[in-house]
């Protein structure tokens, strides 16, 4: 697999075939145009100039509004709404952007600070000024490498006299859900990052118990953007409905892995290629691994756009799309996903803590061969115990992905339980960290 | 009324589902599952009773 991270000394490869054609509509935006060098913050100001802080509290809101921007963390929650809502207490909010990318399929927030950290910077500037925050911080995944450029980028800043508000770096563990709102205002008030049970949510009473604004880093470029060139702007790409661009992490059939910005509502088909007759694809995972896999026959025809998606399951969520080829076992790669995903339960509510591992164990027997009669029942009897339960999302984003492998992969449950496995390449596909479980002290 | 439970203080007593087992049932691993419905008020009393009795205190009541 191609990595084209600049923390990991990336050398692009030239590609085996075209590319996919897809609409530039001067894009990309928040990436550099071309290759993969960082932009420095001459780069950056020589091409956006300076920060165009509105001078006001609550300015910006309504622009942010008319562009219509959600957040790119994965619920596209619409963010002038966030924004708002911060705003309206007496006490200083505390502003977080959320770098910590747990999803070990999406690269995109990472390569977004690699590449463009003075676009993330400069929205956490604006949206600090937009609620009256003085209290600013950039929660990122742990990676020495990545926090001394950001540590740099911030200096650099600072003795440029840019930043009005002083940005503190919080390290975040490396677990799926320390970027959970809950676990980011845990962590940044000094405790572990996990989930809590959120009453009053973490708007409300977040970081130190103050009302607290968090938005996914890339939400932030966009916003540091739109400040710029504004709504209209914003608009001409993407759909009525789901303007703008957002950065996918996407996987092709022949193994290849890149970050691309799209438009919002591109079609599946140029962005993956497909079909493709040299790699035939079997189904597509849509929105990472709490998102939902579709046939490929079906994602074909779909545009990256929740609208469409809906109906089949899936969501955009944080821009993961891979594609499965043919020669591999989806229930497989599933198994393995899901087994990940129950070890990475914080443990803390009963239902979760119990029915994960239960249900990656039953995937996991219909991932090998002649799984027993009943495994499918009991899955989804523990499936339904789990939703809803828990004091995160955590339960519910797992048993969706599950669930849509037990529809989309039917066929091949029934050559399973004949004895027979299609795939013909036992290679894992999806990407999971390949390191030992992790244990307790591994929160903080 | 709607009962609620935070499910990180919830260690399965079980203690709720014996005092109020009109609504509250338990799972295959002793955590309960609560109605989706509000109390009736006839079980006002005894909704009550399991919430205050709850040793994790993980039980509460909450406006719908």
């Amino acid at each position: 697999m191609t990595h084209l991270l600049p923390g990991s000394l990336p050398v692009a490869q030239p590609p085996t075939r075209p590319a996919p054609q897809l609409p530039r509509g001067g894009l990309p935006r928040l990436l550099p145009d071309q290759g993969i060098f960082p932009i420095d913050l001459r780069t950056h100001l020589a091409r956006h100039g300076r920060l165009p802080y509105r001078g006001r509290r609550r300015e910006l809101i309504a622009e942010v509004a008319a562009a219509g921007l959600t957040g790119r963390g994965g619920a596209a929650f619409p963010t002038h709404r966030k924004l708002a809502a911060v705003s309206e207490y007496r006490t200083p909010p505390v502003v977080m952007a959320n770098g910590a990318e747990g999803e070990p399929a999406s690269n995109k927030d990472k390569s977004l600070l690699w590449l463009s950290p003075h676009l993330v910077l400069d929205g956490l500037q604006l949206a600090a000024e937009t609620v009256g925050s003085v209290t600013v911080g950039l929660y990122v995944h742990r990676n020495p490498r990545l926090h001394d450029w950001l540590r740099t980028a911030i200096a650099e800043r600072a003795a440029a006299g840019i930043d009005a508000y002083p940005v503190d770096l919080v390290e975040a563990p490396p677990r799926f859900l320390a970027g959970e709102e809950s676990a980011l205002a845990s962590r940044t008030s000094g405790g572990a990052a996990l989930p809590r049970f959120k009453q009053p949510r973490a708007s409300q009473r977040g970081v130190a118990g103050r009302p607290t604004l968090v938005q996914n880093v890339e939400t932030l470029a966009h916003l540091a953007v739109i400040a710029r060139y504004g709504a209209a702007w914003f608009r001409t790409v993407g759909t009525d409905g789901e303007p703008g661009s957002m950065l996918t992490t996407r996987y092709l059939a022949d193994g290849r892995m890149d970050v691309l910005e799209v438009p919002l509502g591109v079609p599946l088909a140029a962005l993956l290629g497909l079909p493709d007759a040299d790699q035939p694809a079997q189904a597509v995972l849509v929105g990472g691994y709490h998102g939902a896999w579709v046939p490929a026959g079906a994602a074909q025809a779909l545009p990256l756009a929740n609208a469409a998606l809906r109906p089949h399951g899936a969501a955009v969520g944080a821009g993961v799309v891979a594609v499965l080829p043919t020669d591999r076992c989806g229930l497989a790669e599933s198994a393995r996903v899901a087994r990940y995903l129950a070890l990475e339960s914080a443990g803390q509510c009963g239902p979760c803590f119990n029915g994960l591992p239960r249900i990656a164990a039953a995937l996991g027997e219909l991932a090998g061969l002649r799984p027993r009669r009943d495994v499918v029942a009991s899955l989804l009897r523990w499936a339904g115990m789990v939703e809803g339960r828990g004091a995160c999302h955590h339960p519910d984003g797992t048993t969706r992905f599950v669930r849509s492998a037990l529809q989309v992969f039917e066929a091949e449950i029934t050559w399973h339980r004949h004895g027979r496995c299609t795939a013909g390449n036992g290679q894992p596909f999806l990407p999971l960290p390949g390191d030992p479980p992790l244990n307790d002290a591994d929160w903080r | 009324m709607r009962l609620r439970v935070n499910p990180i203080d919830c260690v399965g007593h079980g203690v709720c589902a014996e005092l109020l087992p009109e609504l509250i049932s338990l799972d295959e691993w002793g955590y309960p599952i609560l109605p989706d419905q509000p109390v009736p008020q006839a079980l006002g009393r005894k909704a009550r009773r399991a919430v205050t009795d709850c040793p994790a205190l993980a039980l509460m009541l909450a406006r719908p």
